[in-house]
């Protein structure tokens, strides 16, 4: 049964044509979403710039009360 | 208010969003719609033994691949803008998204990693009955795999089933059934994917209409159209009355986005349907200008659309703004005030705890708690604040709606055509076939246009303004993303229009997947 199933996938993968494009393609693409954009475009604001969950916490509730005092209300 | 934040920030951010999720919606429905249509031509072939259809369905499996390929993880760029330009709103409904979107990734990895597996790779090696098998369960997993975010969006359309947590500011999930079973919820699913089921029969409608046009694999041609005209009717009519459904749920959920959606000032009972309308685009809440330009009005259709009977009155965006006594309908300004006592008394909790005043946070949470529904109002500066883009909502649904309708009429000609075998006389609608997914694609984002600009300014609907909802970043930053995507899209685009044609241009008979 294991054996079936890995040359499922052994022999799938070996006789691609189309697919073997279509594969670099999602791996480029991989690699431009989390080794490029997610580095060095996206981080995580919140992670980054607060180490525990109750700093973002308060962080986050002070973004919600501090607009309310801004205006002046 | 509102002059303090940086709008040029929000709406970056907004744009970037509308972005990614408009390209990530180009591949998605035709990954929904076309899994199905795979599932049905392989029936077909297990049904009747015929080496004709095994060809028909590898050849269209070949281009739901190379859609999936392409389109596979554009959502996740989605995520990512959650975390870096909305981060406000990522912390605040972490709680609510983590287990539909958990539930997502376990499931969309398991059925890619075994049925997709076997639906591309195991033709000669295992029985027609468990490629088939897989090839529905594929078809079935992935229109299951949008459940989930659809479930989401739903949340945010209409927020239940969740209480909001002074002390960690977020909103926690309390009933999880309800928020998976709401009827926006749902709604929203039956809605969205039949459209891309709709979407994928105009796709195969018009690779088939291009090849009949060049004369080429007309057998193959017709019996692809034939069967996408069927799904593609069904699909089209089924559009047409979750769109019913979902309108009669707006008009109790989000009564202010079918008001803009209709353009609707002032309630009337009955209040008519505009067929045909040109917006006034400077009328303001409150003014006396004349709301159109010109238009043609179904006389009681909107009360019927939204009460399902001909009595009772629609409301319309002034008697939101403003107030209706006689309707009991609360103004925004109302909401406001409410809203920024829940506003002030959640800083009052918040500046009681970190003292260590337990009477006064005490005091301060109970006024919280009888105003927090309004909580997102208290964030708004004016009541005008809270209309969305009239003409952006207007003309947005009605695209969709006419198109809808076109692509009715569309499938029953083809199916007529097709029965009586004389597809190949009519050159002009086979090139209107063509054309056809195109307009297909229009109309599947004017709907999203139409969902998520007319329920703007709210991030979660009455709770929290995308203006709050935003993080603290340089606008500039948000500025080069939006072009990076654009870029990065754009290139897949062309990636996935290349293969894609290639592919096609190969023909049924042409390489291997």
């Amino acid at each position: 049964m294991f054996n079936k199933a890995f040359h499922l996938y052994y022999d799938g993968f070996r006789s691609m044509a189309l697919g073997r494009t279509l594969w670099k393609l999602v791996l480029i693409k991989l690699f431009i979403m989390f080794a490029i954009l997610k580095t060095f475009f996206f981080p995580d604001f919140l992670a980054t710039n607060f180490s525990t969950d109750a700093e973002r916490a308060d962080y986050v509730l002070q973004n919600l009360t501090r607009i309310e005092s801004d205006s002046n209300r | 208010m509102i002059e303090q934040i940086d709008l040029s920030l929000v709406n970056w951010a907004r744009a970037t969003f509308a972005l990614t999720a408009m390209y990530h919606w180009i591949f998605v429905p035709l990954t929904l719609g076309l899994s199905f249509l795979c599932a049905f031509f392989e029936s077909i072939y297990v049904r009747t033994g015929n080496e004709e259809w095994k060809k028909l369905t590898k050849f269209w499996m070949t281009l739901f691949g190379i859609n999936f390929a392409i389109g596979v993880a554009t959502g996740i760029i989605l995520e990512f803008e959650f975390g870096t330009n909305w981060s406000n709103y990522s912390w605040m409904v972490g709680d609510i998204f983590g287990a539909p979107l958990a539930i997502e990734g376990i499931f969309a990895f398991f059925i890619e990693a075994t049925f997709f597996a076997v639906m591309f790779f195991g033709w000669d090696r295992v029985t027609k009955k468990m490629h088939l098998f897989s090839t529905w369960m594929v078809a079935v997993g992935s229109n299951l795999s949008a459940l989930w975010i659809l479930v989401a969006n739903g949340w945010m359309q209409s927020p239940i089933g969740m209480k909001f947590n002074p002390d960690t500011a977020r909103f926690e999930m309390q009933d999880l059934w309800s928020v998976i079973s709401s009827r926006v919820a749902i709604s929203h699913f039956t809605h969205a994917t039949s459209s891309g089921f709709l979407l994928a029969s105009l796709f195969v409608v018009a690779v088939s209409c291009w090849f009949l046009l060049k004369n080429r694999h007309s057998l193959f041609a017709k019996r692809s159209i034939a069967v996408a005209c069927v799904f593609g009717l069904l699909s089209s009519l089924f559009v047409a009355f979750t769109g019913d459904e979902h309108a009669f749920i707006t008009a109790r959920t989000q009564p202010m986005k079918l008001a803009a959606m209709e353009a609707l000032w002032e309630g009337k009972e009955p209040t008519g349907l505009i067929a045909v309308g040109l917006v006034n685009p400077d009328k303001k809440p409150g003014d006396e200008q004349d709301p159109f330009e010109f238009s043609i009005e179904i006389p009681g259709m909107l009360t019927l659309l939204a009460h399902r009977r001909f009595e009772g009155v629609v409301p319309g965006i002034n008697d939101l703004t403003f107030g209706n006594e006689k309707l009991q309908i609360e103004g925004v300004a109302e909401k406001i005030r409410r809203g920024r006592v829940a506003v002030a008394s959640l800083g009052d909790y918040k500046a009681a705890r970190k003292s260590g005043d337990a009477v006064a946070a005490e005091r301060s949470l109970k006024i919280f708690n009888q105003n927090q529904d309004y909580l997102g109002y208290g964030y708004l500066d004016s009541v005008e604040q809270a209309v969305p883009s009239v003409p952006i909502t207007f003309y947005a649904f009605r695209t969709m709606v006419s198109l809808g309708t076109l692509f009715i009429l569309m499938f029953l000609v083809f199916l007529y055509l097709s029965a009586k075998n004389k597809l190949e006389d009519y050159p002009l609608i086979l090139k209107f076939g063509v054309l056809s997914v195109f307009l297909g694609y229009v109309a599947s984002q004017a709907g999203w246009v139409v969902t998520e600009v007319g329920r703007q300014p709210w991030a979660i609907q009455g709770m929290l303004p995308v203006t709050v909802a935003r993080s603290n970043l340089d606008s500039g930053t948000v500025a080069v993303t939006f072009f990076l995507f654009l870029f990065l899209f754009t290139a897949l685009l062309i990636a996935e229009i290349k293969i894609m044609a290639k592919q096609i241009s190969l023909g049924p008979e042409g390489g291997k997947s």
